[in-house]
């Protein structure tokens, strides 16, 4: 888990089983271990009213883990944007008592996050556990493009093409870490690109 | 200073019976200006002079939000209480003066919900009434269900319906009509938060469904006026002023040292905002904790007290304050 700096940085916790009949996993990767591993806690009978979202990526391992917890529902998806309009559909058809669960990397967390409280659920109430890569989604400050799985300190905004550094500073509703440009007094400045978030 | 408890010199603008148990009370400002703006589900602490004694008691604001020339409170009558409601039944005509406090609220709105689901009980209605002149000044989505023992004594329904219509449904209890509460709270929509006021057996019913049911914590809020209650008299030593007071029977410790000279601080006077919260530093007996704000642990060590509704039974005890 990353440590907490500053405010708006998130703090992941450890996925616990919630009271309640309607549950909603959303996870990707080793995220399904976080899953896996709260089973474990789980009364019985919890994934009978479990819905799990699951996005492999491209090992595709851990299905058939999540298998074996005989959710109602099983949904493998290939990335986060195609799951996306399931997931909205789910919450605007869904009853106060469904529980969320997130667990994975933080783009997904952020996102899935995001969706939640447009649905108008509340942070607090949701569940989240970090597990695999620390890859960040990044938001340029400048031409406000959103950047994927960024690993390295600083990173190049894949839209505007400046160097920026990668801010602890999070914003909920883009669900995109704040990036700044690194050497704007001087773009002949080029500091070395390290892998800062593996 | 008492923390939150600034005053307002105001006058009885008027006092108008409801019906055989609840009478309402009109507030103006002395100097005719306008009151503090508050918020829906705000209470004053309202001061009474019973002769020798100050009494103070909260009450839930119910005039709207939008109109700050007045604050109107309601007071359902409590014959076996321990005289408040019964002083301002009896005392209380237009055109006296009182003190109240600048209004708190302990019990707001979440107006990042996407539905407001309301549960009334009785009296409990009171808050409401300013919640919902709020929220549909603003547009918002809520809903009313309001339990009251029989029709004559459902303050307010009458105004309630007239205003919101459907969005208000009433539960009779000597017609046995009951809230089905586990249908309403499973199909309220993502984004409702919940509400609830009224007796104490009522709260703790509805916040337990909605917990069993998966409602998450955030999104139920409550409020519970525990009066004091009364007990054995007891002596009590406060470390800081050196004092040594006796609690009388009907009266609450936080009373007892307010009488004594003693300010402490307080919000709610019912053992919910945590305002009052006192160290024990040393005691030989046993505590009657009545407040829903220390934690069980806290009850337990005996290492704390909330003085508003909080009494002791035994041979000694010493507060800091
Ligand atoms: S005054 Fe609020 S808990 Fe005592």
């Amino acid at each position: 888990m990353a440590a907490k700096t500053i405010i708006s940085r998130p703090i992941y916790g450890t996925l616990s089983p919630q009271p309640g009949k309607h549950h909603l996993f959303i996870a990707d990767a080793e995220g399904a271990l976080a899953i896996t591993d709260m089973a474990g806690k789980a009364p019985p009978g919890f994934f009978d009213g479990a819905e799990i979202d699951f996005i492999p990526g491209s090992e595709g391992k851990h299905i058939a883990a999540l298998e074996a917890l005989k959710p109602a529902q099983l949904h493998i998806a290939p990335s986060f944007a195609s799951l996306l309009p399931r997931l909205k559909q789910t919450l605007a058809n869904a009853h106060m008592g469904l529980r969320l669960y997130l667990a994975g990397t933080e783009g997904l967390i952020g996102q899935a996050m995001q969706a939640a409280l447009e649905a108008g659920m509340d942070h607090t109430s949701i569940q989240t556990e970090h597990r695999g890569s620390l890859a960040r989604r990044m938001q340029c400050v400048h031409c406000k493009g959103i950047t994927e799985n960024v690993t390295t300190q600083p990173a190049l905004c894949s839209h505007c093409g400046l160097l920026l550094l990668v801010r602890d500073h999070y914003s909920r509703r883009l669900a995109a870490f704040q990036g700044v440009c690194i050497n704007a007094e001087d773009r002949s400045e080029i500091p070395p690109m390290e892998e800062a978030f593996p | 200073m008492s923390t939150g408890t600034t005053k307002l010199d105001v006058v009885v603008s008027d006092v108008v019976p409801v019906n055989h148990l609840v009478t309402r009370f009109h507030f103006r400002r002395r100097d005719g200006g306008l009151l503090p703006t508050f918020s829906g589900g705000a209470h004053v602490v309202v001061e009474m002079r019973d002769s020798d004694r100050t009494r103070l008691n909260p009450y839930s604001l119910m005039g709207s939000p939008l109109d700050t020339r007045e604050y109107t409170i309601s007071v359902r009558r409590d014959d076996v209480g321990r005289g408040g409601s019964l002083f301002m039944h009896r005392q209380v005509k237009p055109g006296l003066e009182m003190v109240i406090s600048y209004p708190v609220n302990l019990f707001s709105l979440d107006l990042r919900a996407k539905k407001h689901l309301m549960l009334a009980g009785g009296i409990g209605i009171t808050p409401f009434m300013a919640q919902t002149s709020q929220l549909a000044g603003a547009g918002g989505n809520f809903e009313l269900h309001y339990t009251c023992r029989t029709a004559s004594l459902g303050t307010y329904a009458d105004v309630l319906r007239q205003r919101y219509g459907n969005r208000v449904r009433l539960y009779h209890d000597d017609r046995e009509e009951r809230i089905d509460l586990d249908r309403l709270l499973s199909s309220q929509p993502l984004g409702t938060h919940l509400y609830v006021c009224g007796p104490a057996g009522m709260i703790n019913w509805v916040r337990d469904r909605a917990a069993a049911l998966g409602w998450p914590s955030e999104t139920v809020h409550f409020e519970h006026f525990a009066a004091p209650q009364p007990g054995a008299p007891f002596d009590v030593t406060l470390a800081l002023s050196g004092k040594t007071i006796r609690v009388g029977e009907q009266q609450s410790l936080l009373e007892a040292m307010e009488a004594a000279g003693v300010d402490p601080p307080y919000l709610c006077r019912g053992g919910v905002c945590g305002q009052c919260e006192t160290n024990v530093i040393s005691s030989d007996g046993k505590f009657i904790h009545n407040d829903h704000w220390l934690s069980e642990e806290d009850h337990r060590s005996g290492c704390k007290i909330m003085p508003c509704v909080s009494r002791f039974e035994g041979k000694s005890l010493v507060l800091e304050r």
